[in-house]
């Protein structure tokens, strides 16, 4: 019955927006029917993010145009896109933690006393009494932010973008902190908004919650748009076909080489976003980790080498259990890691490429209490030379590289340490063409040296084209084992891997 | 995928001094220029100012504070500052005053006043690296725990000194020439810059300042850097408090208010980042310079105090907008 309203409440068309060299989206079109709830579905990177940055006006779009209501539409920020009728909940929810559920609610519309500039804090909290109640809350709304659940914080979000009129509510993995009970509450809350005519653009990664939930789907990959259609009558295989498309498989530098002995071992390890994980790597091995982001892969490793703490389970290192408190630990005892967040946990931006590349190996590097600065320099040169680094000077500060060669200074200092396992999260991410497999060439050569290598990536073919073995994480656990065999004989396709990272059960292997 | 290619720096490395490391340098040595520039215009107006015995007096000036940036900036370095050390200069001479009133021993007093500034240097270092607590907030309270202990062991008074060897310390001269205080200031920049560029610490000390994130994921114990940096600025307090004691000749629980301004202004004139992880040893010398020079040029041109500390100021913000036209950073 919902199909016969053709009229649009939101129409995006040939939308395209670049960031410095990359094209995040490329000529892409959504079209929202009034109270409808709308699955946008996607690989990680697919544009879904970017998109909905543009509808509320936190990105300025380089080409096409947006259709509001029947009218030309352009948000100045998410403050604007609110007045207009458009709401976002963030996956991330930071509220104002001293602030009231009623001051929350009507944030930058306070009520004031009649002619006077003070706020008239009756006014408001007798308002928020009655909205909250209409949602069936029992709070009182002078309660602080602070003292809600994410749940209830998430209800106090929609609630306001409610009171605001917005006509649209973009909510971005609202899921993904609540418990069951509390996300069959927010579905009853989004049916009784889609009564009232309020569209919700629904970005999720669960499959099963799309099918409960969702009325239509639009699908996207790699910054363009594939398709559209009702979620009735399509199958969970048929999306995940959509998302995957059939990309021509890109040549990788993969060097065969001997896969040696068992150097890292993990049985059980638990950590925060991650259960019971249990793997092996070994003496020549690129080990690929493959998983949507959230979905506890990341976690992992840097529990590993450190960075968070471990709840439980064991490591072993060459056969004997380690103990990790720290990152100086896991260096000293050969495990290296390259972060996902490049700039944030890889690099002193202005410091000199010298100085980062060493920064991590002076222990060793010292002539008495002094660093040993001539040998330093010259490690650091040569280090630099076979990773191919491009840059004016090894004096260079690291801030003016590109972000490849940003990358290969982080790679160098760890090839610099000698580690026996080098893990590396996302090592090609925003890495132009040319150093990304320059990167991978390197990674193939580091193993056929002997070292283990741990490889995070998000993209599919990267990781079909170099890993020895292919770990799927789905929502912190391992949900499937695949061999580097069953990828050359095509026996495993870019979708069974992106069924299971999506949680498809079925035999691992 | 980016199009955008590398190879708009794409030379190889080079070795040797380029043409870039020669931007560096000058970016980095730029407030030189300023400073002669100044020794040459005051050398143009004043014939005194050309004068040797005006040169070491200009040293002798600036050694105290001198002592003081040097410490400061490995704590500005590290990310931090230290607003304790007018009070650490305070305690150092009550210390000096009670020791040698109940010892008589020159060495001891010094021993025991540079350690009780070490300390709370740690002190203050402890607080801010293991709870986390803003550097401004803590020296800002530990400045008036270390006066108020000052004047606790001093009950109030003043005390002049009249042990006239302790004297010699401050007003004493190297072969009749060159002044102690000179001699040290020397010796602790020259320590500092062997610390801050040659040593491990020094390296962590930039690390932690410019990246602390960075510098945990390289293996860095963040924890003992940033206290470190607490500690030389306490160590440098002591030594600076045992010249200024011994130039007043006098044990006073009130002195070295506002020392810190200008020991911060040395930093940040001298091309301290206040953003931490960037500094040199050379760029402070040349900060403290310059602040005497402004001190020096202008008494002796017969421009009154007032306008010091207006042209203080200005050429702190000036030293700030250069570094930022310079570095074209945001």
């Amino acid at each position: 019955m919902e199909e016969q309203n053709k009229d649009y409440i939101l129409e995006c068309t040939g939308i395209s927006k670049a960031f410095g060299g990359t094209q995040a989206l490329k000529n892409v079109q959504l079209q929202i029917k009034k109270g409808e709830v709308h699955a946008l579905l996607g690989e990680n990177g697919a544009g879904k993010s970017t998109l909905m940055k543009i509808v509320i006006g936190l990105h300025k779009p380089d080409e096409g145009e947006m259709v509001f209501e029947g009218q030309r539409y352009a948000a100045n920020g998410p403050a604007d896109a609110l007045r207009k009728g458009i709401s976002m909940v963030h996956q991330e929810l930071n509220p104002e933690p001293h602030l009231s559920i009623a001051e929350s609610i009507f944030l930058n519309r306070e009520h004031t006393m009649k002619g006077l500039p003070f706020l008239n804090k009756k006014e408001t909290n007798r308002q928020a009494g009655i909205i909250l109640k209409r949602f069936g809350i029992e709070k009182d709304p002078r309660t602080l932010m602070e003292e809600l659940t994410l749940a209830e914080v998430q209800m106090i979000e929609i609630i306001r973008a409610v009171s605001c009129d917005a006509r649209i509510i973009i909510m971005d993995e609202p899921t993904s902190s609540l418990d069951s009970e509390e996300t069959q509450h927010l579905f009853h809350t989004i049916r009784e908004l889609k009564e009232k005519g309020v569209s919700i653009i629904y970005i999720s990664h669960r499959m099963e919650e799309i099918f409960e939930i969702c009325d239509r789907v639009s699908v996207f990959r790699d910054g363009e748009y594939v398709n559209s259609c009702p979620l009735e009558g399509v199958t969970n295989e048929e999306l995940i076909a959509m998302m995957v498309g059939r990309q021509v498989k890109s040549i990788f530098p993969k060097i065969e080489c001997e896969i040696g002995e068992t150097v890292l071992k993990v049985e059980n390890l638990s950590g925060k976003g991650f259960q019971n994980i249990s793997f092996e790597v070994h003496e020549g091995e690129i080990l690929g980790i493959s998983g949507l982001v959230g979905s506890g892969r990341s976690e992992t490793m840097r529990v590993i080498f450190g960075l968070d703490p471990k709840t439980g389970g064991k490591i072993f290192l060459g056969g004997k259990e380690i103990a990790i408190k720290s990152p100086k630990d896991a260096i000293s005892k050969g495990i290296c890691m390259v972060n996902e967040d490049r700039q944030n946990f890889g690099l002193c931006l202005y410091r000199s490429i010298r100085e980062n590349i060493s920064l991590p190996n002076l222990p060793s590097r010292q002539k008495g209490i002094l660093i040993n600065q001539r040998r330093e320099k010259k490690e650091a040169e040569e280090v630099a030379k076979v990773l191919t680094v491009k840059a004016a000077s090894i004096e260079s500060e690291a801030y003016s590289l590109s972000g490849g060669n940003q990358q290969k200074v982080v790679l160098s200092k760890w090839v610099m340490a000698k580690p026996k396992v080098l893990i590396l999260d996302e090592p090609t991410r925003g890495v132009d063409v040319g150093a990304k497999s320059e990167i991978h060439t390197l990674m193939c050569q580091f193993a056929a040296q002997g070292m283990a290598i741990i490889m995070i990536s998000s993209e599919l073919p990267e990781i079909m084209g170099t890993s020895d073995r292919i770990l799927i994480y789905h929502e912190g656990r391992i949900n499937g084992e695949i061999f580097r065999e069953d990828i050359t004989t095509a026996k495993v396709t870019q979708e069974d891997i992106l069924a299971k990272e999506f949680g498809q059960k079925e035999g691992g292997k | 995928m980016s199009r955008k290619s590398a190879n708009a720096a794409s030379e190889s490395i080079r070795f040797g001094m380029s043409e870039i490391e020669f931007n560096l340098f000058m970016r980095r040595y730029g407030i030189g220029m300023v400073m002669v520039i100044m020794a040459v215009i005051l050398a143009i107006v004043s014939p005194t100012f050309r004068t040797s015995g005006n040169v070491i007096s200009i040293l002798l000036q600036v050694s105290l504070n001198g002592i003081l940036a040097l410490g400061m900036v490995f704590v500005i370095t590290g990310g931090g500052i230290d607003l304790s050390i007018g009070s650490l200069l305070a305690l150092t001479s009550v210390i000096i005053g009670a020791m040698l009133n109940a010892t008589g021993s020159i060495v001891l007093a010094c021993v025991v006043s540079v350690a009780a500034t070490t300390v709370f240097g740690l002190l203050n270092g402890i607080l801010i690296a293991k709870f986390k607590m803003f550097p401004f907030v803590v020296t800002l309270a530990t400045q008036l725990v270390i006066r108020g202990t000052a004047y606790i062991i001093s009950g109030g008074y003043s005390q002049s000194l009249a042990n006239a060897e302790f004297k010699e310390i401050g007003a004493g001269k190297l072969f009749g020439v060159i002044p102690y205080p000179v001699i040290i200031l020397t010796v602790v920049a020259i320590l500092a810059y062997v610390i801050l560029h040659w040593t491990k610490f020094g390296r962590y000390v930039y690390a932690v300042g410019g990246n602390k994130n960075a510098a945990i994921a390289s293996g860095v114990n963040v924890f003992w850097t940033t206290a470190g940096t607490y500690i030389i600025s306490g160590f440098c307090c002591g030594i600076a408090g045992i010249i200024m004691t011994s130039r007043i000749s006098a044990a006073q629980p009130n002195i070295g208010v506002g020392y810190e301004t200008d020991a911060i202004a040395a930093c940040v004139i001298g091309g301290t980042s206040f953003a931490g992880g960037v500094s040199t040893i050379p760029g402070t010398v040349m900060g403290i310079v310059i602040i005497g020079l402004i001190y020096n040029g202008m008494n002796l041109v017969g421009i009154n105090s007032y306008w010091q500390t207006i042209t203080k100021g200005l050429l702190i913000i000036g030293a700030v907008m250069l570094d930022m036209v310079m570095n074209k950073r945001k």
